[in-house]
């Protein structure tokens, strides 16, 4: 399985990338001890005008390449942890949904479609306008927008793995349902939710992107989508300002989305050649 | 028949939902930190204590909360979203005077984003390991991780800042006066931009679901028998797997209109187009809570209706659902 994952060249860009984009989150303090708000030279310096300075500078004189850098903590951490919630949501409704069947299933995929008939990402517009925004409302309204997919899928996983032999085994060696579900049929869904959550983090990253984008991300928080939309209003003058943070975005969530795809295929060897969407 | 009563059990549930929706609002409302009325207000100091102790009274702030959550969602039912002070005018009235402009948005970018994506998705699969198949879903796979906001902005840089070939920014050309054909010519020009960046996105998403559907189906044994009838490659997947290809397309396409709805939001905001979702990105600077709520909810139900739409569709495309159903 690993093997197929590293012959996959997409796959390894992919990983190659987030490594990247990794490790400048991780170094960011190192590289730009000033911390992302710091005036270092006068506003609307254009790329390579000044040695020092890259990416130029922003509307308020800021050294947009540190922007970036502190931007890639703040889209990592908010896409990993919202993946992480919506996993803690998702898999435990739609295990039990898919387990017991019945009236428990009913309400549950009931429930679930209510959610996927919002539309997600107004409610999440919604939700952090109402809840003040703060890393943790932003996290969470990703969260809640976001589970309703792994419900769905685990639910579908459970209900094929609980006819399977092995489990009709575990029963009649006597072992109580909720241990049947936990430590025989739950550990072989893993893969297609590992494979989910990699492109839900690629997703939850856009989405937080969106949020401050239209003015609704952490004060305290430097973020690319944060950065585009104050550059939205001087676009004609100062293209840089909007361009790199975009960049960004796109080769961070594109990266995710590689990923995805190469742990699909090594996952499906018989579907890889299809290029499933 | 069979297809009045699947849409009388779908507009039944869509009701229910709509509902819930209210409701869930109503929590909202409640949950946000402050006092009610001073919520209701908006924070845009726009609203004096008067005003405050009238909307006290009318929602009954000071009686017990099923009494409250009653009167809101009777409100609603009659059509009441409330009272925007930062606008200085109903809800619903903004609403309904911003509505045809993001109608005429997202339908335009669906249909372009679901043409494009089926044909670009087919003509993939026809060439799968080519050159041309590459440069496809490479381009799919980019436009896929792309920021709807940042695209729209770089549009309007290009097309619009530098090439000058089309306008950025609103919906029509101010003081023009144009009339009639003049006028919608206009309009036309102001939505290609809103229209293709706001499409890009999920056409992108139909064209990598049409291309593995194709791929999918052409393994099934009713290919092999029309290859072996002697049909003409181009043929086959032209009648034969391309209309049974594109349905799970159509579902995944009714099943994204909210995520249109919702990226219709960022487009408006980018362009100026005077939306809804503009509408609701006004509001949030004001934290005009009635605004935001009323947009929430006329968005779930334009979803609402779009996948109702998409299932008759579906149903008058494939026969065999309604005999299953």
């Amino acid at each position: 399985m690993w093997k197929r994952f590293r012959s996959n060249i997409g796959a390894m860009i992919g990983v190659a990338l987030l490594a990247t984009v990794i490790v400048i989150a991780l170094i960011a303090p190192l590289l730009y001890p000033g911390g992302p708000w710091q005036m270092v030279q006068r506003p609307f310096l254009a790329p390579f005008s000044v040695d020092g300075l890259p990416l130029g500078t922003d509307t308020l004189g800021r050294n947009v390449a540190a922007q970036l850098a502190y931007g890639a903590r703040v889209s990592l951490l908010v896409g990993l942890v919202s993946t992480l919630v919506a996993l803690l949501i998702g898999v435990p409704l739609g295990a039990l949904a898919g387990f017991y069947g019945g009236y428990v299933d009913e309400g549950a995929m009931r429930f679930t479609e209510f959610f996927q008939t919002i539309p997600n990402f107004a409610l999440a517009i919604v939700l952090v306008a109402i809840f003040e925004p703060t890393l943790a409302s932003i996290t969470l309204a990703i969260a809640i927008v976001s589970w309703p997919p792994v419900a769905r899928l685990v639910r579908a996983e459970v209900m094929s793995v609980r006819t399977r032999e092995f489990v009709d085994a575990a029963r009649l060696a006597g072992l109580s349902k909720p241990r049947i579900l936990i430590q025989q049929v739950l550990p072989n869904t893993v893969s297609p939710i590992i494979v989910m959550a990699s492109l839900m983090v690629a997703t939850a990253i856009l989405l937080e992107s969106s949020l401050s984008f239209l003015g609704l991300g952490d004060p305290n928080a430097m973020s690319w989508g944060y950065m585009i939309g104050a550059a939205r209003t001087v676009i004609r003058t100062s293209w840089w300002l909007s361009f790199f943070p975009g960049i960004a975005i796109v080769i961070t969530v594109l990266a995710l989305n590689l990923i995805g795809e190469g742990l699909n295929d090594a996952f499906n060897p018989h579907l890889s050649r299809k290029g499933k969407a | 028949m069979s297809i009045i009563v699947a849409i009388l059990s779908r507009a039944g549930k869509a009701i229910l939902t709509l509902l819930a929706i209210a409701i869930l609002n109503f929590f909202l409302l409640h949950a946000a930190p402050g006092d009610p009325a001073v919520v209701l207000a908006g924070e845009a100091g726009a609203a004096d204590e008067q005003m405050i102790e009238q909307l006290r009274e009318r929602f009954g702030l000071d009686q017990p909360l099923y009494v409250q959550l009653g009167k809101y969602v009777g409100g609603i039912v009659q059509l009441d979203l409330g009272y925007s002070f930062r606008q200085g005018a109903p809800v619903a009235q903004l609403i309904a005077e911003r509505l045809p402009a993001t109608l005429l948005l997202t339908l335009t970018a669906f249909f372009i984003s679901l043409i494009l994506g089926i044909a670009l998705g087919a003509s993939a699969s026809a060439r799968v390991g080519k050159p041309s198949d590459t440069v496809l879903t490479t381009l799919a796979l980019l436009f896929y991780a792309t920021p709807l906001y940042w695209l729209a902005l770089m549009a309007v840089l290009v097309f619009s800042v530098w090439l000058g070939w089309l306008p950025g920014f609103g919906y029509e050309t101010v003081g023009a006066g144009y009339t009639g054909f003049a006028r919608m010519l206009d309009i036309g020009q102001h939505l290609v931009l809103p229209a293709l960046t706001l499409g890009l996105f999920f056409m992108a998403v139909y064209m990598r679901m049409t291309r593995a559907s194709m791929l999918e189906v052409a393994q099934l044994d009713f290919v092999k028998t029309a290859k072996a009838k002697g049909l003409s490659p181009r043929e086959i997947r032209r009648r034969h797997i391309l209309r049974n290809a594109i349905l799970p397309v159509v579902t995944l396409a009714g099943l994204q209109a909210g995520q249109l709805v919702g990226g219709a939001v960022l487009t408006e905001t980018v362009f100026a187009w005077p939306g809804i979702g503009r509408l609701m990105f006004e509001s949030l600077a004001a934290r005009d809570y009635n605004t935001i709520l009323g947009v929430f909810l006329v968005s779930a139900a334009m979803v609402i209706l779009f996948n109702i739409a998409t299932d008759i569709v579906y149903r008058i495309v494939d026969p065999r659902i309604g005999a299953r159903a």
